[in-house]
């Protein structure tokens, strides 16, 4: 296979033949902010916060979808990149009701995270207050919809991981939306096998585990990566 | 030189933040008093359409010095959502975390917010009664006081893992087993907690005799009491049967606490958004009663520790039946901190603290819960409606300082009548009066900002009015 090399951020940096510039750079401990990827899921480079400026190029690319290459002279963090970053923070934060110290992830959740890393201290839009729901009618799990920010991370588990693909995106702009099975109530879906992938790795408290303390709830979506080698080296623990 | 200029000013000295008028009749005399709280309610409106099992979290944020107070209502009134007992474990970490918890509150109370008046004297010049100057005056004091809020918030955070709302219990229990590695750590503590409470117990015993004025006038009055009281008749915090006592020391009634609402209602308070609580049977204003470190120390028969046990039965010595003095919630709290101390020692003896299981796990069974404990300031419930998948329909909250706010309200007139007795056109009550109104207040060390179920802090106004309830005159204290 071969290797090639790029910089980022002034440093060099190896990536395997067909890596993405966001794996490069994690590999080499560089912090590319994201919110819709996750390593060993499919990228849909949905959230646009992984934007990167590559020489000679004049547009931004996603870091999650574009492949490393030879030569390639990246930046991942200049004033222009950061400003973007923060205008789309602020836009999430205004889309939803996120109200951070009553959340079940206060402290764990990587929306709030980023908004610390990327000082977003108000928000410069009027938020929308949308009237949105909870269902609670799953017998361990629970979907805010007020806290989901549509990063579809929760469909790919289901789907790519579980298998299962209870979980699917209806509506389009302001009215989408995350359901399960036929838009039915969680706790009527003979699709899902209540694995709790989803929950795992939902990046804010969208979902999250029934009766579960606010701010108890660290998620870690670094388990799908080791589903993904158990299964192709045919080793579990 | 680089100056700087710290203003302190006694309100500061409040949790929240409030108001009090005083109305003087023809000739000038003072005629009522009322403490007003002028902050919004809405704790209660923001937790409908929630899940319950967030209560406990969302409720920690009602009051940044009692969050422990109101998880624990709040996951009691989850363990009856769910219909199940939380193994005993759980029950003897939350327990822990309520001791802890009032030693804190009682340490900040004390060493912090009355110390000022109670050392420096009332009519110290307010330069010369404030944190700073106690600092200088009784270093080592207030340094004990610190280190006996860190002790409970310690304590707290090897449970809790967070220092201020944390959120290890719930809706059937805990969040995990109590590691036995750090009994040692908290047993390390022991001695010098013990030390610094008897050090302030003797500080504040003899200096009691210089507040006879005070003690006799500022909140002297009969009412009812109301605490959790034990089978035993030991000091309880956690569970229990809600006992009313008057006071003459008879007992009006035992019930449980998931009844409480048969039993207690509150007003509606036009002037004010606290409202005030008061015994049914007896209606408004008779049924008004008393809860906190006083009302726990009538009801109780004993401590069940023995240093605890000693010094109340001293306290008891100073009234024929329950006391009734507002001054001696401060003597009540230091009592109370002695008795938390003892009470983790003896906690951290109890090898149960530290097993499993630490939850009873079930899914929703009954459509309403009730939670109570002993909170620092007084008796707490949590009242909660769920529908079918367990969202919040309707949140009801009955806290410690409404139900001491009638009590306040005569306390504050108390005081206004005895010390400042009448305002001279064109004149201010004195500056020392105007405190005494002020430590007439914090006998009860009112959170105000809990207990209107908001955040925010803002100084407090003294007002007077004529008559014709014209204004005659303000004073903004802590407005700086
Ligand atoms: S619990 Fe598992 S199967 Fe059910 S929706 Fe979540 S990922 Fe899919
Ligand atoms: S529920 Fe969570 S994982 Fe799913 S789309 Fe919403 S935020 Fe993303």
């Amino acid at each position: 296979m071969s290797v090639h090399t790029l910089e980022i951020d002034g440093r060099m940096v190896t990536a395997l033949e067909g890596e993405t510039i966001l794996a490069a750079a994690e590999d080499a401990g560089i912090f590319i902010p994201k919110l819709c990827a996750v390593e060993g899921l499919s990228a849909p480079g949905a959230c646009r916060l992984c934007m990167v400026e590559i020489a000679g190029q004049n547009k931004l690319r996603a870091a999650c979808l574009t492949r490393a290459a030879e030569g390639m002279v990246v930046r991942t963090e200049t004033s222009a990149l950061r400003e973007q970053r923060k205008l789309l923070v602020e836009l999430l934060l205004a889309e939803g009701n996120h109200v951070c110290s009553v959340c079940v992830v206060n402290g764990y959740c990587e929306l709030q995270s980023l908004a610390a890393a990327l000082d977003v201290d108000h928000v410069r839009f009027t938020p929308r207050y949308p009237a949105r729901t909870i269902d609670l009618s799953h017998e361990r799990f629970g979907l805010d919809h007020n806290r989901c920010i549509l990063c579809t991370r929760c469909v790919r588990a289901c789907d790519e991981i579980e298998g299962a693909h209870t979980l699917d995106v209806a509506g389009r702009g302001r009215t989408a939306r995350i359901i399960t099975d036929l838009a039915e109530p969680w706790g009527h879906s003979e699709s899902c096998t209540g694995c709790g992938k989803c929950v795992r790795t939902c990046p804010t408290g969208a979902l999250f585990l029934k009766n579960k303390p606010a701010a108890e709830m660290k998620k870690d979506s670094g388990f799908i990566r080791q589903i993904i080698a158990a299964r192709r080296e045919k080793i579990w623990i | 030189m680089l100056t700087r200029t710290v203003v302190v000013d006694r309100v500061t000295r409040i949790e929240g933040h409030a108001k009090i008028s005083l109305s003087l009749n023809e000739a000038r005399e003072i005629e009522s008093a009322t403490f007003h709280v002028t902050e919004f309610r809405g704790f209660e409106k923001f937790c409908e359409r929630r899940p319950y099992g967030e209560m406990p979290a969302i409720m920690s944020r009602v009051c940044g010095i009692c969050p422990i107070s109101h998880i624990l209502a709040s996951s009691k009134a989850g363990d009856m959502l769910l219909g199940v007992h939380p193994p005993p474990a759980a029950v003897k970490q939350r327990r822990l975390a309520n001791y802890a918890q009032i030693l804190q509150s009682h340490a900040l109370s004390f060493f912090h917010l009355s110390s000022p008046d109670l050392l420096l004297g009332m009519d110290a010049p307010a330069p010369k009664r404030n944190l700073f100057a106690l600092l200088e005056a009784e270093p080592d004091l207030l340094r004990r006081g610190i280190r006996l809020r860190q002790f409970g918030q310690r304590v707290i955070e090897l449970l809790g893992g967070k220092r201020i709302h944390p959120s290890w219990s719930g809706p059937g229990g805990v969040d995990s087993r109590f590691p036995h590695a750090h009994r040692e750590e908290i047993l390390a503590w022991i001695p010098e907690a013990l030390e610094s409470v008897s050090i302030a117990l003797q500080r504040l015993k003899p200096l009691l005799d210089s507040f006879r004025p005070e003690i006799e006038n500022m909140g002297n009055f009969p009412s009812l009491f109301l605490a959790t009281a034990s089978d035993s008749g030991e000091l309880e915090y956690y569970d229990g049967k809600i006992r009313i006592m008057n006071s003459a020391g008879e007992v009006l009634a035992d019930f449980l606490p998931e009844r409480y609402f048969d039993h207690l209602a509150e007003t509606a308070s036009s002037d004010s958004y606290m409202k005030a609580a008061y015994y049914r049977p007896l209606g408004y204003p008779d049924g008004c009663y008393r809860v906190g470190p006083l009302a726990r120390l009538n009801i109780a028969r004993s401590a069940g520790t023995p240093r605890a046990d000693r010094e109340l039965a001293e306290f008891r010595q100073r009234a024929r039946g329950p006391v009734c003095e507002s001054f001696l919630y401060h003597l009540a709290r230091v009592i109370e901190m002695l008795h938390m101390i003892e009470r983790i020692e003896q906690s951290i003896d109890d090898p149960e603290l530290f097993g499993e299981p630490v939850c009873a796990h079930a899914s929703l069974n009954a459509r309403e819960g009730v939670g109570s404990c002993e909170a620092p300031r007084g008796t707490l419930f949590h009242r909660y409606k769920v529908d079918e998948n367990g969202l919040l329909t309707k949140a009801d909250l009955l806290i410690a300082t409404s139900q001491n706010n009638r009590a306040i309200n005569m306390a504050v007139e108390q005081t206004a009548r005895h010390f400042i007795r009448s305002i001279p056109a064109g004149g201010a009550p004195a500056d020392g009066d105007l405190n005494r109104l002020e430590a007439a207040v914090r006998c009860y060390d009112p959170c105000l900002s809990c207990s209107t179920h908001a955040l925010g802090r803002m100084p407090l106004t003294v007002e007077w009015f004529g008559p014709d309830g014209k204004l005659l005159g303000s004073l903004a204290r802590g407005a700086a």
